[in-house]
Formats: C-alpha cells, sequence, structure tokens
C-alpha cells in the first residue's frame, strides 16, 4: 500500500472527510437560508413601497384625470433616488416617468414582473433589471411603477461570492488539516507496528515509543508495553525452567542408569538382582518426586495455577498442617504447636498453600532440632498483619546464616548442614514459587535461635499485584 | 473382581491385565474410547480403569455418556496431567477416583479394590473388626468391651481403615481422604499417625489387627 493510499484509508481521515461534508453543508445551509430570507425581504420591501405609491398615484388620478397624474409622475421621476415610473397611453405611447426599453408585452402584463428597462436620461447606458407593477387606469392609460433590483442582485452576488469562497477554504483547509493530523497519527501508529514487529521476530526487549502526550495512543502504548515486559520476564523464566529440568533431572537419571549397568555387570544371584530392582524403583519414585515437584514449581512460576483459587482460611490450614505433622516432629523429639486462633481469610489455591507450609514445617522437622540440649520447639503461626496474612513456621534449630538465606531458596540447594538429609532439596523452592503467584513472597528470617520462615500474602479481597 | 481397562498404550495395557490376573482379578480391555463405551455399556464390571486421553473418544467423555445412561460402575481415571484442578474436573465428569501417572500398581490395586467394594456394601453405623467395634454416630470405640479413647483425626483413620476392612489401604488413599490434601509429603508422616493408633488399639491385645503390607501400605484385618 503507497503512502498516499495508507492515509487515506486511516479512520481519522475518514472521520476528517466527513466532518468536513457535514459542515460544507451546514455553511451552504445557513448561507443559502440568509441569501432566501434576505431576497424576500428586500422584495418584500420593494412591492410594500411600489403598492403605496401606486395607491397615492390611482389618487392622484382620480382627483385631478391624467394631466394631474402626468405631473405628478413628472415630478417624481426626477426627483433622485425616486422609483421607477411610466404612464403611457394605451397604444404604448409614454406620457411621463423615466424608464424605458422595457421588454416586450409588460405594460399588457398585470400585476408584478421582473423587466430589464434602461433610464430615459441615459439611453445608451446600462440596461438595469427591476420589479415592476402594471396599474391598469379607466380610458386605457396605463401606469407602471417599480424598483430597480440592483441591490437585491448585488447582495445575492456578494452572497454567492461568500458560499463560494466560503466553501472553497473550508474544503482546502479541512483536507490540508486532515492530511496533516492523519499523517501526524500515521507517524505514531506506524511506529508501534514497527516496533512490534521487530519484537515478533525475536527482540523480546523491543517496547513501544512514548511520545509523552499522555493521549489515548500513549496509553495504549504503555499497556502494550507492560505486557510485553510480562511476556519477556515469562519467556525468560521458561527458558530458565526448561534448563533447570533438564540440568537437574539428568543427574538422577544418570544414577540410576548406572545403578542398573553396575548391577547387570556384577549382581551374581537372584538376591542382589532383586535388590537392585527395588533400589532402581526406590530411585525412580524420588525421581517422579522431584519432576512433578519441578512441573509444579514452573507452573507457579508461569502464573498456570491462577484458577481454582478461592477464599479459604489460612489458619484452618495451619492447623491441618500442624496437625499432620505433630507426631513425626513428636517422635524427634521435637515439640510442635499451632497459634492461629483467629481466622485469616486468604484468596488463592488451597493445595498449593497447604503443600508450600506443609513443605517449611517438614523442613523444620528436619533441620530444626533442638541445639545443644536445648528445648526443640516448632512453632506454626497464621496471623493478620496489616493487609498481608503472615503464615510463619518458627523452628529453635541451628537456623541459616544471613548470606546463605538467599541461595537457600534455589533449586536443588543443601546448605552444609543439610546435604546428609533426604530429600530433594525443593521444598523452599517450591514454596517460594507458591508464594509468589499468590501475589506474596517468601522470606527467611532468624527466629534467635533457629530459623524462621514466613509466608507472606494478600488478604482475601485485596487485588494481588501482579507475581 | 471383573474390570473393564480402556487404555490405548499396548504395552501399559498389557501390563495391568497381566498384573490384575496374578492377584485373581479379570480385566477385560478395551484400546480406545468408543470401544470402550461399548464394552462398558454390555458388560457388567465391578470397576472401569480409564486412561483420560483415548483415539476417538477421550476418557471423561466415555464415563460422562454413561453417567448420563445411569450406569453408576465406579469409574478410576488413569492421567498423565495430576494437578489438582485436573483431579477435579476428573471426579465432576462422573470418575469415582484419580490417579496421576506415573503410578505404582499396589497404589492403583488398592484403590481398585476400595471402589469395589464401596459398590456392595450400605451404609452401615458399626464397623466391627474382631473384638474392635466403632461406633460412627456415637463416635465411640471399644475393643473386648473396654473403651479406648481417640483424638478426632484418629478415629477417622480408624474409621477409613475399618471401612476398608481386609483392603490395603495406601498412605495417598490416606493422605486424601483422612486429611483431604492432595500432595505428596516427602516424609513418613502417615506412618507416625498409623502407629501412634496401633499403640491405641494394639497394645496389650493378643491379636494385631493393624498390619503393615510392605511396599504398599496397611490394613486392617482380623488374623483368624
Amino acid at each position: 500500500m503507497t503512502a498516499l493510499g495508507k492515509l487515506l484509508r486511516t479512520t481519522a481521515f475518514k472521520l476528517t472527510l466527513v466532518y468536513l461534508t457535514v459542515f460544507a453543508l451546514f455553511a451552504v445551509f445557513l448561507l443559502a437560508y440568509f441569501a432566501w430570507n434576505t431576497r424576500r425581504l428586500i422584495t418584500e420591501q420593494i412591492t410594500q413601497t411600489v403598492d403605496a405609491e401606486i395607491t397615492g398615484l390611482a389618487e392622484q388620478y382620480r382627483q385631478g384625470g391624467i394631466r394631474r397624474l402626468v405631473f405628478v409622475v413628472d415630478a417624481r421621476s426626477r426627483r433622485p433616488g425616486s422609483s421607477l415610473y411610466l404612464v403611457t397611453t394605451r397604444a404604448g405611447e409614454g406620457l411621463a416617468g423615466n424608464v424605458g426599453s422595457l421588454a416586450t408585452g409588460i405594460l399588457e402584463t398585470a400585476g408584478w414582473t421582473e423587466t430589464a428597462y434602461r433610464r430615459l436620461d441615459d439611453p445608451d447606458g446600462a440596461e438595469h433589471h427591476a420589479l415592476v407593477r402594471v396599474f391598469q387606469l379607466p380610458a386605457g392609460f396605463r401606469l407602471l411603477v417599480g424598483r430597480d433590483l440592483e441591490e437585491r442582485e448585488r447582495l445575492h452576488d456578494i452572497v454567492l461570492a461568500a458560499g463560494r469562497w466560503s466553501l472553497a477554504i473550508v474544503i482546502v483547509l479541512g483536507v490540508a488539516g486532515g492530511f496533516f493530523v492523519t499523517r501526524r497519527v500515521l507517524k505514531r501508529v506506524d511506529a508501534m507496528t514497527e516496533t512490534t514487529r521487530k519484537i515478533m521476530d525475536g527482540d523480546l526487549a523491543g517496547r513501544l515509543p512514548i511520545a509523552g502526550t499522555g493521549d489515548e495512543l500513549d496509553r495504549l502504548a504503555t499497556n502494550l508495553n507492560a505486557m510485553l515486559e510480562r511476556i519477556e520476564a515469562l519467556m525468560h523464566g521458561l527458558k530458565e525452567v526448561s534448563d533447570n529440568i533438564a540440568h537437574d533431572l539428568k543427574t538422577p537419571l544418570t544414577r540410576l542408569r548406572n545403578r542398573c549397568e553396575e548391577a547387570l555387570r556384577l549382581a551374581e544371584d537372584e538376591s542382589q538382582y532383586r535388590a537392585a530392582l527395588e533400589s532402581t524403583i526406590e530411585e525412580s519414585e524420588a525421581l517422579i518426586r522431584t519432576f512433578n515437584a519441578l512441573l509444579m514449581i514452573a507452573r507457579a512460576e508461569s502464573g498456570q495455577a491462577r484458577d481454582g483459587m478461592i477464599d479459604f482460611d489460612a489458619a484452618e490450614i495451619a492447623r491441618g498442617v500442624g496437625e499432620l505433622y505433630e507426631p513425626l516432629a513428636d517422635d524427634k523429639g521435637i515439640h510442635l504447636k499451632v497459634e492461629a486462633p483467629a481466622a485469616t481469610l486468604v484468596h488463592g489455591n488451597r493445595e498449593l498453600i497447604s503443600q508450600a507450609l506443609a513443605n517449611l514445617v517438614d523442613n523444620a522437622i528436619k533441620y530444626g532440632g533442638g541445639m545443644n540440649g536445648a528445648e526443640a520447639e516448632i512453632v506454626v503461626t497464621a496471623r493478620g498483619e496489616g493487609d498481608r496474612i503472615l503464615l510463619a513456621v518458627a523452628d529453635s534449630g541451628s537456623g541459616i546464616p544471613p548470606p546463605d538465606r538467599s541461595r537457600a531458596v534455589e533449586r536443588f540447594v543443601r546448605l552444609e548442614q543439610s546435604r546428609s538429609q533426604p530429600g530433594s532439596g525443593l521444598g523452599l523452592s517450591l514454596a517460594s514459587a507458591i508464594a509468589r503467584l499468590h501475589g506474596g513472597e517468601l522470606k527467611l528470617e532468624d527466629n534467635k535461635p533457629g530459623l524462621k520462615t514466613v509466608i507472606s500474602l494478600p488478604r482475601a479481597g485485596a487485588v494481588p499485584s501482579a507475581a | 473382581m471383573r474390570l473393564l481397562i480402556i487404555e490405548d498404550d499396548r504395552d501399559a495395557a498389557d501390563y495391568l491385565v497381566k498384573a490384575f490376573r496374578e492377584v485373581g482379578h479379570v480385566a477385560d480391555l478395551a484400546v480406545d474410547g468408543e470401544e470402550g463405551l461399548a464394552h462398558a455399556l454390555d458388560g457388567q464390571y465391578d470397576v472401569l480403569i480409564v486412561d483420560r486421553m483415548l483415539p476417538k473418544l477421550d476418557g471423561l467423555a466415555v464415563i460422562g455418556t454413561l453417567r448420563s445412561k445411569g450406569i453408576e460402575t465406579p469409574a478410576l481415571i488413569l492421567s498423565a496431567l495430576g494437578q489438582v484442578d485436573d483431579r477435579v474436573r476428573g471426579l465432576r465428569a462422573g470418575g469415582d477416583d484419580y490417579l496421576p501417572k506415573p503410578y505404582s500398581f499396589s497404589e492403583l490395586l488398592a484403590r481398585t479394590e476400595a471402589l469395589a467394594r464401596r459398590r456392595g456394601s450400605r451404609e452401615e453405623t458399626v464397623y466391627r473388626v474382631g473384638d474392635l467395634e466403632l461406633d460412627r454416630l456415637s463416635h465411640q470405640v471399644t475393643r473386648a468391651g473396654d473403651e479406648i479413647v481417640l483424638q478426632p483425626r484418629e478415629f477417622r483413620l480408624l474409621e477409613y481403615l475399618m471401612k476398608h476392612a481386609g483392603q490395603v489401604v495406601t498412605r495417598t488413599m490416606l493422605l486424601e481422604n483422612v486429611w483431604d490434601y492432595h500432595f505428596d509429603p516427602q516424609t513418613n508422616v502417615i506412618d507416625v499417625h498409623i502407629s501412634r493408633l496401633r499403640s491405641k488399639i494394639d497394645k496389650g491385645f493378643a491379636q494385631a489387627l493393624l498390619h503393615t503390607v510392605r511396599g504398599a501400605g496397611y490394613m486392617i484385618r482380623d488374623s483368624k
């Protein structure tokens, strides 16, 4: 499409044409109305004046006959600015008056007519136009009275010229204006289109230009940029996830394979084979669990689990999870208690939050044993604080030193003190991803002594910010 | 027990048919949704095991059609889609249980048998295993006439075990039905609850009723 073609097809230009047509029509209508009314007014004026004169002259005739009439008409004819007069005999011979060269047959026509004429005192001058009325007098004489139409015609010409000029100006200015405005708009839209094309071609970092005028195009651009930001983050996340998964699953898969190969090589009797197979199944199951956890983390981070969110009581979750893990903690000599007296409503995925909290409690039991014979205690709390809900698991173990805290949340990180424990190392990662999915976060704090893990979530009813 | 397995993966299907046969159940096989629906409408099966992704007609549609025709045969859905929403969708379509792949056969077997049992029984108010009695209405538990005091959760645990007396109950089944959790706790949380229950109902009695089934789960059973 040519540049001009594009321009002509824009909504802005079409709109301009529509407005232009409307205004032009309106202007024409206005002028026509004005012209018509003024013409009518002038005509009315003329007819009234002429009628009055005719009445007066008729009276003169009645009083003094033709002689009197001729005298009066003669006198009036000489006066400057007077009407037009003509008195003729039946045959058409002029007796008094100031006009001649009338259109043929005028004198026979009764009533109002328009006619050309020449002034008698200027017989070779220009032809004029007049509106006249012919009055039949008794004895066959004819009286003609009229007025020049020059004023009316001049007005007509002025209005016509005004109309033509204004129409021309309106059209020219309208089209030119429309042209320029549209071109400006088109330039901005074209810039956006160009950027979008580049982005689609693969430059995810591209953003739409913002002119700074705050108009609707700017607002559109701002919103689209926010969307692009989100898409870029998601694409990076996706890439990271697939990189991680590839890397993190290859290790246990390799281990599995090696074990099987080793068994094939070295096993000699059935019991050894059996043992190898059983251990393979165990490893597979651990692998499956890891895979499921990774999948869940990926889904949580990409926001896929957003449907299925309801309002539920976080305190109830805390009590449930606490009650599930209490016997296990007790077996390890840890006293687990739940402090969640008041109902605290959250909007979210009940399953995921339960899992997140379970992971934290599980961790606390694994690593939160009492130090140096101190009474080991785990406290699970659910309470509201301002516009957030805090689900916390506090233990009295050795805790995590501040520099290690951010690392602990990463996938598969087992800090030194926990290397020897079983588990996939994904517990905190998943809990963190779940917290972020809900518009919240996972925080690791010093419980003095021990570690306090806190899931901070927005309250039910509060609009969660984009994770 | 007569089973219908609707599964398009030949390997998985053969494995299941053989495995069920080994434990004494008869299993018919259908390899796509239409064939499965036809079989289910004809035969009298105790449980249907339906893969979700099937050619010609998917598993949920098969179950939905059966339910709309008033056929209430319990259906267990197998699916690679294992998220909670998928499970909910499967159950809403008319399924009675949902097992994500990959699964262990012992888990599948335990759940299948639990579904078959459910079909037959009326709702009883008192469960009895040996000299252990559980009254569902009064929440009283007695063994050999002596009352045993249980925490509410312990009661529900025992109730579920006794409802499936003589059948294997897996840890996952317990977590789902007694605690309503659908995640996989990495440590053996359930085992500790069971051992506490066991110490209350079996300790001091000559005969143990609560057994551990290696590689599968637990069972409450009168050993006589």
